[in-house]
């Protein structure tokens, strides 16, 4: 059987709160490799759509595949950072990678972890209660956790939130080298210039749909601004 | 399957430790509903083993309550919740560890409580002592059995404290009455043959419960 050349397939995708309907008709397709930004103002949908794909919440209408499966099924090849970070703050940070490596069935011992601590900036801190970190900490802590199992798909839902300038470029640097290493990422964001300079394709949600799909090349950081400004002007 | 359920339940007992959150509740809030029944049962003191039983359980469900509101606030801070159902795993390992937290702490404070009931009202019951355990134990299997899905349940609610007695009280509801009749006949008469069909019933709800609470656990932490 032949792979499918999409690794991400969003055909009709549907989710309604009551009556509200935070996606309608929603049709997406991510190839292996590629970074996606996703945009879009408060209430778009974005965090709906990853949900979805994360395989937290379940789509009303329409269907949703990950590698011919159900994101459901996919879990194993998907790490999800939200500005949540799901770190438990009353363990030490090596306490935290430890469960999750347990529960993902990771054949890690310490001083492979304390490593993955050390990779995002921590190094020296990883007996330390993370409810002593900052936030900036936490989030650094937040990416070892969520990509402990090394995940082809990054799911980042406005990743940036809270983080300092230091912060923000570890960040920047880490995406860009899941993203150089064959990683696929969505990331919703905000913040044009950052979500421009990090991902291949644009994709603006609007009103529960793709609104704008470009391809960075195709398009200047000016140019894209303005076109997003109107779309998030068009209520 | 076990080495999941072991460390989701390792990771909550080491919070406790570290907290003390739930146990210190609970153990307060059950010793001062002792102090209270001490004083009202003052009358009763001739046929006191024939009421121990109700405070004993009052005093254990309401704790347990207490500790089962407690049960998933660690999960609700920073999305923990959203980090454990991101692992492929059987979302039903993440209540079996839950279930095994809510049920140690509840024995804990159940072994203190039990201790300050015997000194109030000055019981001696070395022989009755393994027949006790064993209702406490199955009692509070099936109590926790509910409890830890209801507590998921209303953890996302506004008014969870109220929500979770609310919704819990009336399904262990025969649970606790045969737990009540068990620790009655256990305390009053040395016929352990009558308590069979109490045994049987919570035996029976407290496995039901657990089986369906297993099962429904993964559609309940869904959105």
């Amino acid at each position: 059987m032949s792979e499918p050349t999409e690794l991400i397939e969003i055909r009709g995708l549907a989710k309604y709160f009551g009556r509200f309907a935070a996606l309608r008709d929603l049709r997406l397709s991510v190839r292996k490799g590629q970074f996606i930004a996703l945009f879009g103002r408060n209430g778009a949908g974005k965090t709906t759509l990853l949900r979805i794909l994360a395989g937290l919440s379940r789509a009303s209408a329409g269907t949703v595949s990950v590698h011919g499966c159900g994101p459901g099924a996919a879990r194993g090849e998907i790490g999800y950072l939200s500005h949540n970070t799901a770190i438990y703050l009353d363990l030490t940070a090596l306490e935290n990678l430890r469960f999750y490596a347990r529960l993902l069935d990771l054949p890690a011992d310490d001083a492979e972890l304390e490593d993955r601590i050390a990779l995002v900036g921590l190094a020296g801190r990883s007996h330390e209660p993370v409810r002593n970190f900052s936030r900036g900490m936490q989030q650094r802590l937040g990416i070892a956790r969520a990509f402990l199992h090394d995940p082809a798909i990054l799911l980042l839902d406005e990743p940036f939130t809270g983080l300092d300038q230091a912060g923000t470029e570890f960040l920047q640097n880490y995406l860009r080298g899941a993203h150089a290493g064959g990683r696929t990422c969505l990331m919703a964001i905000h913040d044009a210039p950052v979500g421009y300079a990090l991902a291949d394709r644009l994709v603006v949600i609007n009103r529960g749909g793709v609104a704008l799909d470009l391809a960075r090349g195709a398009v200047t950081l000016e140019d894209f601004q303005e076109r997003y400004k109107a779309l998030a002007e068009d209520r | 399957m076990f080495g999941k359920v072991w460390a989701v339940f390792r990771k909550d007992l080491l919070i406790e430790l570290r907290t003390k959150d739930s146990l210190n509740a609970m153990l307060f809030f059950g010793i001062v509903v002792l102090v209270v029944f001490n004083f009202a049962l003052e009358s009763a003191r001739d046929s006191i083993r024939e009421v121990v039983p109700g405070v004993l359980w009052v005093s254990f469900v309401f704790s347990g309550t207490l500790g089962l509101n407690r049960m998933f606030a660690s999960e609700k801070d920073n999305s923990c919740l959203q980090g454990l159902l991101m692992v492929p795993m059987d979302r039903g390992i993440i209540y079996l560890g839950k279930m095994m937290a809510a049920a140690v702490f509840m024995l804990i404070a159940e072994a203190v409580i039990f201790v300050f009931t015997l000194v109030f009202f000055n019981l001696t019951v070395w022989r009755e002592i393994p027949w006790l355990i064993l209702v406490f134990f199955i009692g509070t299997i099936g109590f926790t059995a509910v409890g830890t899905l209801l507590s998921a349940i209303s953890v996302n609610t506004r008014m969870r404290e109220v929500l979770l007695p609310l919704i819990l009280f009336p399904v262990v509801l025969p649970i606790l009455v045969n737990a009540v009749e068990a620790t009655r006949i256990i305390l009053n008469s040395a016929d352990y043959g009558s308590l069979r069909l109490p045994l049987t019933i919570m035996s029976v709800f407290t496995l039901v419960f657990g089986v369906v609470a297993y099962l429904l656990f993964e559609f309940v932490l869904e959105d």
